[in-house]
């Protein structure tokens, strides 16, 4: 694959003037690098979705149901009865232009069905054809179209080069989330089979072994033991991580990479120290052994299906509360949608700190806290004795991951945790930060490598930022809280940014804290060497 | 394309107009059914679309946060941007209904090779080889929204100021509405800053619409017959009223008659003034199918009105149904022995 990706150059020669073709006519050119590959026919078929078939979208055929644009249409009649975000943003866009180049995908490609005024026309455009009276008398002449296959192939390729992100629904006068049209999109592509490789086989995974990954408990035991060896080698502390016990305060709920993926890894031994070192009484779950949900890039029935496990296991463990883990789209969906969805919550208490005794009344229905909510909390008790030097090989930069920010509101938490974990920190601009943040491009689920062209495109106005960062203030590496970033930024940056790493916070956390019974650090959670203490950084 | 189709649509409507004026026994259709019709189609319509939107449910609660939210009490969250109560809420709504507040952060940014100007070029030096001179640049863009507050108070002002014709006595807030927008006292009859305003605003919006390379490839043909109607509007109302006077009393008959349901017809009325009426007429029943209802959508949007209280009060979907599940009892049959084998707690031995 590396061979023959476009080089830097070649990839920001980008021309924002739309071609001479208006945008009704749908016709889509598959070009490698730029769209994912289609779902197996077994992970439909496990799921139990409609029309698996074996296809892919550079076919000619896509082996559609011979009904397929019924089918459609009263997926259309349908969601637009149920969701007024649907119905109302298809009538209401005055289509001003303002989201525009707030698209990293446009910013990053040009194509100006990336516009995500053009990206919701395109279905728009169907909506107005099938359900508005001048749509029906006047067609194209008032951007009506009618729905045929390069019109569903346009959609699949287009919605499928939507992180739903919601970055432009902050700067829309009318609030106008694309996210939500995607999301809408996507579910009138699963009604007829259409789905992408890299969200569906995760989706069948979690639903059977209840993480993205497909890891069996067995395995799950085996991947947290190894990281109870691996933090005992580096602090000299032996930590409990319990899995499946009834009747442990506390359920910790995690996205899987975290105990699978790098950098996600060095997370994992950051919430393993701390939980040790406070004495939470915690316990992890092999059934709800993903708090992630790739449910959402699918349709809101199957975050359903996803999400269920979660508030299960904590019933059935007995637990009082759920304490999550660094992920973003995992708490898009805990936090607007798993209450609604799978609740009410009655079975458990409203989240205490055991150790502050603080009382997260904001948690006070979901009953389930972030772990930088959590984590912040102890350090402003001063519960925490940390030593920031253990970070002085680090100079920090935060990446506000979309959904954190966008649908979540949560800012400040970590950057106070690495101001109290780190001792050199920049934020990037303004207006590339918070809930301004630009998506790594890979978000959503199209984080795979076929998609990479696409990828290195969408993420490059996050890219341009870190490397301001970099050259400006020495910034050596980029924290977040999501799986997605920790996955797919690491390429991202050793293009773009070269020099710039990726990490969790609570790896920082990992780092500084100050242990009872801990053997002197020689190297950090990654195993390797501390800053040497005449080299420390006089950032203070 | 779309710009001149809808242009010649607006030109015939007009031409309409002005005949149904000049012909005499046109007049009375044209003075007074066109506008009944026209009110009644926009307000039955207005309240249809409306009625529809809060008819159909709020399934989730889906903010788009743009601050800080509600968490730890030492944290300063953002009871606007990011509200967690009704109060904040409001606020929210009236800044973007009054002010705008969403298009305010509009900037525009690009990919540009071009050279940094000032000495500091923080990147896209090269330096390591790669990845030479691209970089992304921002600048502020707040025309659109000048140009958008501009017209949309200049529009509420003027329609207030015409209740002059609809009102008799003319209140005496509607005076000193007048007196306020007169101020400057420019010319004779004094120039109202509300109708330069609308002119300029209408203006740039025109132009940026047709001169935008990517404005104008999103841009429907509606997209310019809404803004014909209103220039055309705005345009027969500051002819009449600075160079082509029409006898005004004659147009307060007409139009008192109109809303006092007693029908007068004056014979000595500028066809002017009916291309002035007749496109209004236009607008206003056109207006409930159109985007132009963005007017009230934006009231119900579920990004802005609901309050970021997630996880603090429960949202209740009224079509929630039952899905799907892979329940831990389905989980642990498949994988029993593997977790006995593992030394994992199991339900069933």
């Amino acid at each position: 694959m590396a061979d023959q990706n476009p080089s830097p150059e070649q990839l920001t020669q980008v021309d924002y003037r739309p071609s001479g073709r208006g945008w009704l006519d749908p016709h889509v050119e598959f070009r490698k690098g730029t769209y994912c590959y289609s779902a197996l026919p077994k992970n439909l078929i496990a799921l139990g979705l409609p029309n698996p078939r074996e296809w892919q979208p550079f076919d000619q055929d896509w082996k559609l149901p011979p009904d397929w644009k019924e089918i459609i249409l009263a997926g259309m009649k349908e969601r637009l009865d149920r969701y007024r975000s649907f119905r109302l943003f298809m009538d209401i866009c005055v289509r001003c232009g303002a989201c525009a180049d707030k698209c990293h995908f446009y910013l990053g490609s040009g194509d100006p069905k990336n516009m995500p005024v053009l990206r919701a026309e395109l279905i728009r455009s169907v909506y107005r054809r099938y359900f508005t009276t001048a749509g029906r008398l006047f067609g194209s002449a008032v951007g009506a179209r009618d729905l045929t296959e390069d019109v569903l192939k346009e959609w699949f390729y287009y919605f499928y080069q939507c992180t739903e992100c919601r970055r432009c629904s902050v700067f829309c006068p009318y609030g106008i989330d694309t996210a939500e049209i995607t999301m809408i999109g996507r579910e009138l592509l699963t009604l007829v089979g259409c789905n992408i490789n890299w969200v569906l086989e995760p989706v069948a995974n979690c639903f059977r072994t209840g993480n993205h990954l497909g890891i069996q408990p067995h395995g799950f035991k085996d991947s947290i033991e190894f990281a109870v060896d691996e933090l005992e080698e580096i602090t000299g502390v032996r930590v409990d991580a319990s899995i499946n016990r009834k009747g442990a305060e506390v359920l910790f709920v995690m996205p899987s990479a975290d105990y699978f993926g790098t950098p996600h890894y060095y997370t994992l031994l950051g919430y393993l120290a701390l939980f040790h070192e406070i004495g939470l009484d915690y316990s992890l779950t092999a059934y709800a052994s993903d708090g992630g949900n790739f449910g959402l890039f699918t349709s809101h029935e199957m975050v359903k299906r996803l999400n269920a496990k979660v508030y299960a296991e904590a019933r059935r463990l007995g637990v009082k509360w759920i304490l999550g883990g660094e992920c973003g789209h995992m708490w898009r969906v805990l936090h607007q949608y798993m209450d609604t969805m799978n609740g009410p919550a009655d079975f458990l208490e409203v989240p205490v700190s055991p150790v502050t005794r603080t009382r997260f009344d904001h948690a006070a229905s979901t009953r389930m806290v972030h772990i930088c909510e959590f984590t912040a909390d102890l350090i402003r008790h001063g519960r925490l004795n940390l030593d920031q030097s253990r970070n002085d090989h680090w100079n920090v930069t935060f990446h506000d991951s979309c959904n954190p920010s966008r649908a979540m509101g949560l800012m400040e938490e970590p950057r106070y945790i690495i101001r109290n974990t780190c001792r050199a920190f920049h934020d990037m601009p303004e207006n590339t930060i918070r809930e301004q943040t630009f998506c790594c491009g890979s978000g959503s689920g199209l984080g795979t490598d076929e998609n990479l062209e696409m990828r290195l495109r969408g993420g490059f106005p996050r890219a341009n930022a870190v490397r301001y960062v970099r050259d400006k203030h020495g910034v050596n590496v980029l924290a977040c809280i999501c799986a997605i970033d920790k996955a797919t930024l690491p390429p991202l940056l050793e293009y773009w940014a070269p020099g710039v790493d990726c990490a969790g916070v609570h790896e920082f956390v990992g780092n500084a804290l100050v242990m009872k019974g801990e053997r002197e650090r020689t190297t950090d959670l990654r195993g390797e060497p501390l800053a040497a203490p005449k080299e420390k950084l006089a950032h203070a | 394309m779309n710009a001149l189709s809808s242009l010649v649509a607006v030109l015939i409507l007009a031409g309409i107009a002005w005949a149904g004026g000049a012909l005499a026994p046109l007049r009375p259709a044209f003075a007074l059914a066109v506008p009944a019709i026209a009110v009644a189609i926009f307000l039955v319509g207005v309240a249809t679309r409306v009625v529809g939107w809060a008819r159909t449910p709020v399934p989730f609660r889906i903010p788009t946060t743009c601050g800080q939210q509600r968490s730890l009490p030492w944290i300063k969250a953002a009871w606007i941007e990011s509200p967690w109560t009704r109060a904040g809420v409001v606020a929210r709504m009236a800044l973007e209904v009054l002010l705008f507040r969403s298009l305010f952060r509009n900037t525009r940014g690009a990919i540009t090779t071009e050279p940094v100007a000032h000495g500091h070029d923080a990147h896209g030096d090269g330096e390591d080889g790669r990845p030479g001179a691209a970089r992304l640049v921002y600048g502020e863009q707040k025309w659109l929204w000048l140009a958008a507050l501009a017209f949309h108070w200049s529009f509420l002002f003027v329609l207030l100021r015409h209740l002059r014709f609809f009102l008799e006595p003319t209140p005496a807030w509607v005076g000193v509405l007048a007196a306020i927008d007169g101020f400057f006292q420019v010319g004779a009859p004094v120039v109202y800053a509300t109708d330069l305003a609308l002119l300029a605003a209408l203006g740039y919006l025109f132009v940026r619409r047709v001169s935008d390379p990517q404005v104008r490839y999103i841009s429907l043909f509606q997209d310019y017959f809404a803004l014909y109607l209103l220039i055309g509007l705005v345009v027969s109302g500051v002819l009449m009223r600075y160079f082509v006077r029409p006898d005004i009393v004659a147009i307060k008959q007409l139009t008192l008659g109109l809303v006092t349901f007693a029908p007068v017809v004056p014979s000595q009325v500028s066809p002017l003034f009916f291309v002035h009426l007749f496109l209004l007429s236009a607008l206003v029943a056109y207006f409930p199918f159109s985007k132009l209802m963005h007017m009230a959508g934006v009231f119900l949007s579920p990004t802005r009105n609901l309050a970021n209280s997630n996880r603090m009060r429960r949202h209740v979907n009224p079509w929630n149904y039952p899905v799907k599940v892979h329940t831990y009892e389905e989980w642990e049959d498949e994988f029993r022995d593997k977790m006995k084998a593992a030394g994992l707690p199991v339900e069933r031995a």
